[in-house]
C-alpha cells in the first residue's frame, strides 16, 4: 500500500485550492489604492545612438504624472552579473554597466530607453507613443561568427564583442588535444542549440510602493528568489538599505529561470513610486515578455569524441559560441561555463576533456539561464555526438554508451570535467529504460509503421546534471559572487501547529505541500497543521530561492536542520517537565517518553509549556520553540537517467510525431512521487518542445522573427505524447539529510537528443543514411530538406 | 464611456467602461475577479476563458460592450454550492493536472465546455479541444488525464503515471 502521509506519499496539492477556485494571488492580480501605471517606451530597432528623446507631448498628456528617460538614471548601479569567468589568459570577463533606462544608444530591440506613469493603463500607454525620440539606427551585431570577427560593436567601451574566452579544463588541453590527434576514431559534429523563450505563462510583473511615513519601500515582482533581487536592487542598482526594501513574490505563473532575475522594470517602479508617493504596477504584455525576458540556450557547438574502434573513449573536445546578448542578465556567464563546461563527461569514464566557451554580445535580448541551464546544451552535444558515433563504427548506441559508463562500484567518481559525482547507477537506469520503453519490441513497432508508409525511429541517451546548486565555497572559487545556501525557520505556535518560512520560493513546484510531508514524518504529527510560508522578504529568513533542482536538495535540507534543532530544544523542555534527564527522553511518533517508564508527554503539550513557561527552567531554557538553520550543501547533487523516444516521421511531409517517450531518472529519495512525476512531465514539454517546435529567431537587422505565440511554436497538447515515467533506480544522495537530488530541470536536458536521435534513426531506417545530423527545431521544413538534398 | 450590465456567475453586475475595455480587462479591474488571467496579447493562450452565454469565450477578444446584457461565467463561479471543488475542479486535483495554477483557470472553462459538447471524449479528442490553451508547466499529461477523469472515463486504462 502506498503511504497516504509523509515522505514518499503523494498528497493531493493544497495549493491547487486557491488556483483551481479563481482565488490565486499572483503580482497582477493586487491592486492597491491610489495606485498608478507605468508603460515603458522600447526600442524598435536593434540598436541605435540616442541623439534626443523629447517626452513634452507625453507630459501634457492626460493623466500622465511622470515621464522618466536614461537620464533620470544615469547616477545608479548597473544590474550586474552574478559569476566572474576569467578567460584562458586570465583576463577577467568584460562586464559593460546595464542600466535601467537605456542611456546614449539601445543595443536590441525592446531596450527600454524611457517610461510613463499615468494614472490608467491606458493614459500610460498612449502617452508612450506620443514620446518623441530621435535615434540613429547603427548597423546591428547579430550573428556570433561575424560579432567575433570585427566590425560594429555592441558595446564600443569594450572594445570587443567577446566577452570572455573560457578554457575548462586548461591544464587537460594539451592532453586532449594530443588524446585526440592519435585517437584510432575522432567523431566529429557540429550543432546548433537553438534559442528559446521561457514564456512562463505569468508575463512579469512588478508594483513598486513607497511608505513616505517610515521611508520603506515595497516590491511585489514576479520572482523566484525575493532576497536575490533584493540584494540585487539594495547593493548594486538603486543603493536602498536592504532593510528598508520588503520584496514580496506572491503567486508566481512559472518561472523556468526567467524570473530569477532583477530587471530594470522593477528598478523604475520603486523609483517612480518614492517620486510620486504613489504605488506604481507594471505588467507586461506577451509582447515584451519575447523582447525583454531573459531567453534560453543560443549555443553553436563543435564536438569531437575520440575513441578506440572497439567504442572505448579516449577524448572529448568542444567548441562553443555562447550568445549572451545585448547586456550581462545575472546568471548568464555561469550558465554556458560552470553549469556546461564541468558537465561534459557526461556519465562516461572518458579520461580526459577539454572545453572552450566564448561568450558573445549581440543586439539581441539577454540570455541565460532556462531549465537545466547549461546542463541540456553539454548533454545535447555529447549525446549527439555518441550517437553519430555508435553510427560510425556500427555499433548499437547503447551498447556504446553501457561500455563506457562509469560503473556503479566506481562512486564516488572524479569525472574528467572536475565534479566528484557521489552515487549513481546507469547500468540500473538503461536496464530499467530498456524495460519500460519496451526496446525489444521496437523492430516490430517499426514493421507496423512501414506498412502505413511512414517510418519509425528510436533515439535513446542518458544525462547527468549537477543540482541542489550550490556548494558555496566550491562556487565561490569558481567565480560566484554569491553564496548559494538556502534556510529555512520553523515555528512551533503556542498551540503545536507550526509555520515553516523557507528561502525557497514555489511558483508550481508544489513546496506548499511537500515541505510539511518532511517536517511531518519528523515531528510524527498531522502534515495538515503545518503550513509553508515563502516569497516575502519581511517574513521568512535570507534564502537564495528556487532555481537549479535546489528546493528540495539545499532549502528541504534547512527545513530539516531547523526542524531537528526544534527536537532537541522541545528534549529539553519534556525532559524538564517529566523531571527526568534530557539524555533519558526518547521522541517518536509525536512523544516524548522515558525508556522503561510509563511517562510521556506529547509535541502538543510541550509546544504549550514553551509558550507558557510557568514553572519553567528559564535558566536553562528560553521561552519559544522556533529555530532556523541556514544549509551550505557540501557537493552538488547528481540526478541523472536515461530516457527513449520513438518517432514516426512522414516522408512527404517531413513531420515528426512522437510516438512513445520514456523517461527513467535517479533523483534519489522521493519525497512526493507525484509531484515529481509532474515535474518531469513538464520539462518533458520544454525538452521536446526545444526538439521539434521552438526557435527563437533575428533576422540580420536584428528584428525579433518570433515574437508572439503566433510566431513561437509553444507546445500545446496536441503535439505531444502520454509519457512513461519512471524514478525507482534511486541512488540516494550521500551529503544531505533527505538523500534527495532534484528533479525540476531533468525533462528539459535529458530529452532534445533522444528525439534527435529518433529522427535520424527513422531517416536512416528509410535508407538517408547520409543524414547525420539536423539541427533543432526538427521541424517538417528541415526534415524534408535534409530526405531531398 | 459606455454604460453596461451583465450577469456574472449568476449576480447582476454593471459599469461604466471605455469603449475599447475588453471583458477580461473589466472583470479584473473593474469586478476585481481576477481569476481569469491574461497570459498573451495574441488570443493564442486560453488563460482568459470564460463562458458568455454557455459558450467558452476568450475574454481578450471580446470588447466588454459586447457583453451588455450577457450571462457570463468565470472561474469564481465554478465551485459547487457549497464551496467544494467541482468535478473538473476535483479531477484536475486528483490527477495533478496544475502546477504554478496560471492556465489553470482557462484550462477549466475550457474543460467545461468540452464536456458540455463531448460527455465521453477520447485522448484526441481533449487534445484537439485544448489546443487553444497553452500550459507551459505540465507537459499536458495529467491535464488529460483530469479531463478524462472530470467525464467519469477510467483513467488508468489510458495512462499509468
Ligand atoms: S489572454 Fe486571451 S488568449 Fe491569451
Ligand atoms: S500550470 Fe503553469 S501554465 Fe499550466
Amino acid at each position: 500500500m502506498p503511504k497516504d502521509s509523509g515522505i514518499g506519499a503523494s498528497p493531493k496539492r493544497r495549493e491547487d485550492i486557491r488556483f483551481l477556485t479563481g482565488l490565486g494571488q499572483y503580482t497582477d492580480d493586487i491592486s492597491l489604492t491610489g495606485e498608478t501605471h507605468a508603460v515603458f517606451a522600447r526600442s524598435q530597432v536593434a540598436t541605435g545612438i540616442i541623439k534626443s528623446i523629447d517626452t513634452s507631448a507625453a507630459e501634457n498628456m492626460p493623466g500622465v504624472l511622470a515621464v522618466f528617460t536614461g537620464d533620470d538614471f544615469v547616477d545608479v548601479g548597473g544590474n550586474p552579473a552574478g559569476w566572474l569567468i576569467n578567460s584562458r589568459d586570465g583576463e577577467p570577463m568584460k562586464e559593460p554597466k546595464r542600466p535601467v533606462l537605456a542611456h546614449g544608444k539601445v543595443r536590441h530591440v525592446g531596450d527600454a530607453y524611457a517610461a510613463v506613469i499615468a494614472e490608467t493603463a491606458e493614459q500610460a500607454r498612449d502617452a508612450a507613443e506620443a514620446i518623441e525620440a530621435d535615434i540613429d539606427e547603427q548597423p546591428a551585431v547579430v550573428d556570433m561568427k561575424s560579432a567575433l570577427a570585427g566590425g560594429a560593436l555592441v558595446h564600443d567601451e569594450i572594445g570587443t564583442n567577446q566577452c570572455f574566452d573560457w578554457g575548462w579544463i586548461e591544464d587537460n588541453r594539451a592532453a586532449t588535444d594530443a588524446a585526440i590527434k592519435s585517437a584510432p576514431h575522432v567523431t566529429t559534429l557540429e550543432l546548433v542549440n537553438n534559442r528559446l523563450v521561457p514564456n512562463a505563462m505569468e508575463p512579469r510583473a512588478s508594483t513598486g510602493v513607497f511608505d513616505p511615513g517610515t521611508g520603506d519601500y515595497t516590491l511585489y515582482t514576479t520572482s523566484q528568489n525575493p532576497h536575490l533581487t533584493r540584494l540585487l536592487i539594495c547593493a548594486f542598482v538603486l543603493g536602498i538599505p536592504e532593510n528598508k526594501l520588503r520584496v514580496v513574490a506572491p503567486d508566481v505563473g512559472g518561472g523556468f529561470g526567467s524570473k530569477i532575475y532583477h530587471y530594470g522594470e522593477e528598478a523604475l517602479v520603486l523609483s517612480a513610486a518614492k517620486k510620486l508617493g504613489r504605488p506604481v504596477r507594471w505588467t507586461a504584455s506577451r509582447s515584451e515578455s519575447f523582447l525583454t525576458d531573459a531567453h534560453g540556450r543560443d549555443h553553436v557547438t563543435k564536438i569531437e569524441i575520440a575513441c578506440e574502434k572497439d567504442g572505448t573513449f579516449l577524448a572529448f573536445r568542444t567548441e562553443t559560441m555562447a550568445n549572451v546578448g545585448a547586456y550581462l542578465s545575472n546568471f548568464s556567464t555561469a550558465t554556458p561555463t560552470f553549469l556546461h563546461g564541468t558537465l561534459m563527461a557526461g556519465n562516461y569514464t572518458v579520461p580526459t576533456l577539454y572545453v572552450n566557451v566564448k561568450a558573445v554580445f549581440t543586439n539581441t535580448a539577454p540570455v541565460d539561464a532556462y531549465r537545466g541551464a547549461g546542463r541540456p546544451e553539454a548533454t545535447y552535444s555529447l549525446e549527439r555526438a555518441i550517437d553519430k558515433c555508435a553510427q560510425e563504427l556500427g555499433m548499437d548506441p547503447l551498447a556504446l554508451r553501457r561500455k563506457n559508463f562509469i560503473k556503479p562500484d566506481q562512486f564516488p567518481y572524479a569525472a574528467a570535467a572536475g565534479l566528484e559525482y557521489d552515487t549513481g547507477n546507469y547500468h540500473a537506469l538503461v536496464d530499467k529504460l530498456e524495460e519500460l520503453a519496451d526496446l525489444s519490441g521496437f523492430e516490430a513497432r517499426r514493421a507496423a509503421t512501414k506498412a502505413t508508409g511512414k517510418l519509425r525511429g528510436i533515439g535513446v541517451n542518458t544525462y547527468i546534471e549537477a543540482c541542489g546548486i550550490a556548494p558555496s565555497n566550491l562556487v565561490g572559487v569558481l567565480g560566484s559572487r554569491v553564496g548559494l545556501y538556502d534556510a529555512a525557520t520553523v515555528r512551533v505556535n503556542a498551540t503545536g501547529n507550526i509555520s515553516v518560512m523557507v528561502g525557497a520560493h514555489s511558483h508550481g513546484q508544489g513546496h506548499e505541500t511537500a515541505f510539511p510531508q518532511v517536517v511531518a514524518d519528523m515531528l510524527g504529527i498531522d502534515e495538515g497543521s503545518i503550513d509553508i510560508v515563502h516569497g516575502d522578504t519581511s517574513k521568512i529568513p535570507f534564502g537564495m530561492g528556487t532555481y537549479g533542482s535546489r528546493s528540495l536538495a539545499v532549502c528541504g535540507s534547512a527545513v530539516v536542520r531547523a526542524t531537528e534543532k526544534i527536537i532537541n530544544k522541545a528534549k529539553k523542555i519534556a525532559a524538564h517537565m517529566m523531571e527526568a534527564s534530557e539524555q533519558d527522553v526518547e521522541f517518536s511518533e509525536g512523544q516524548f517518553s522515558i525508556a522503561g517508564t510509563d511517562k510521556s508527554v506529547g509535541f502538543g503539550d510541550v509546544a504549550l509549556k514553551a509558550y507558557i513557561p510557568h514553572n519553567f527552567p528559564i535558566e536553562d531554557i528560553e521561552p519559544g520553540l522556533e529555530e532556523t538553520a541556514f544549509y551550505d550543501p557540501a557537493n552538488f547533487t547528481y540526478p541523472a537517467g536515461a530516457y527513449a523516444c520513438e518517432v514516426e516521421v512522414d516522408p512527404d511531409t517531413g513531420k515528426v510525431t512522437i510516438d512513445r517517450f520514456t523517461a527513467v531518472d535517479d533523483f534519489g529519495n522521493v519525497i512526493n512521487p507525484m509531484i515529481v512525476t509532474g515535474q518531469v512531465h513538464g520539462g518533458l514539454a520544454q525538452g521536446i518542445g526545444q526538439a521539434l517546435l521552438e526557435n527563437c529567431t533575428y533576422d540580420e537587422n536584428g528584428q525579433i522573427l518570433s515574437a508572439s505565440f503566433m510566431d513561437y511554436a509553444m507546445p500545446r497538447a496536441s503535439d505531444l505524447p502520454l509519457y512513461t515515467v519512471d524514478h525507482s533506480c534511486q541512488t540516494p544522495c550521500t551529503h544531505n539529510p533527505l538523500g534527495v537530488k532534484g528533479c525540476g530541470e531533468a525533462g528539459a536536458i535529458g530529452s532534445p537528443p533522444a528525439v534527435v536521435n529518433a529522427v535520424i534513426n527513422a531517416l536512416h531506417s528509410g535508407g538517408h543514411t547520409d543524414v547525420t545530423h539536423i539541427d533543432m527545431p526538427v521541424s517538417p521544413a528541415r526534415v524534408w530538406a535534409a530526405m531531398n538534398s | 464611456m459606455t454604460k453596461l450590465s451583465m450577469t456574472v456567475n449568476g449576480k447582476p453586475v454593471s459599469g461604466n467602461v471605455e469603449g475599447r475595455t475588453l471583458l477580461v480587462d473589466f472583470l479584473r479591474q473593474d469586478l476585481h475577479l481576477t481569476g481569469t488571467h491574461v497570459g498573451c496579447d495574441t488570443s493564442q493562450c486560453g488563460a482568459c476563458t470564460v463562458h458568455v452565454n454557455g459558450v467558452a469565450v476568450k475574454s481578450c477578444t471580446m470588447l466588454a460592450a459586447e457583453a451588455d446584457g450577457a450571462d457570463v461565467a468565470t472561474i469564481e463561479g465554478q465551485a459547487n454550492a457549497d464551496g467544494s471543488l467541482n468535478v473538473i475542479q476535483q479531477a484536475f486535483q486528483d490527477h495533478h493536472g496544475l502546477q504554478c495554477g496560471f492556465c489553470t483557470p482557462g484550462m477549466v472553462m475550457a474543460t467545461a465546455d468540452l464536456l458540455k459538447n463531448n460527455p465521453t471524449p477520447n485522448e484526441a479528442d481533449v487534445r484537439h479541444h485544448l489546443d487553444g490553451n497553452i500550459c507551459r508547466c505540465t507537459g499536458y499529461h495529467n491535464i488529460v488525464k483530469a479531463v478524462l477523469a472530470a467525464s467519469g472515463q477510467d483513467v488508468d486504462a489510458v495512462a499509468a503515471e
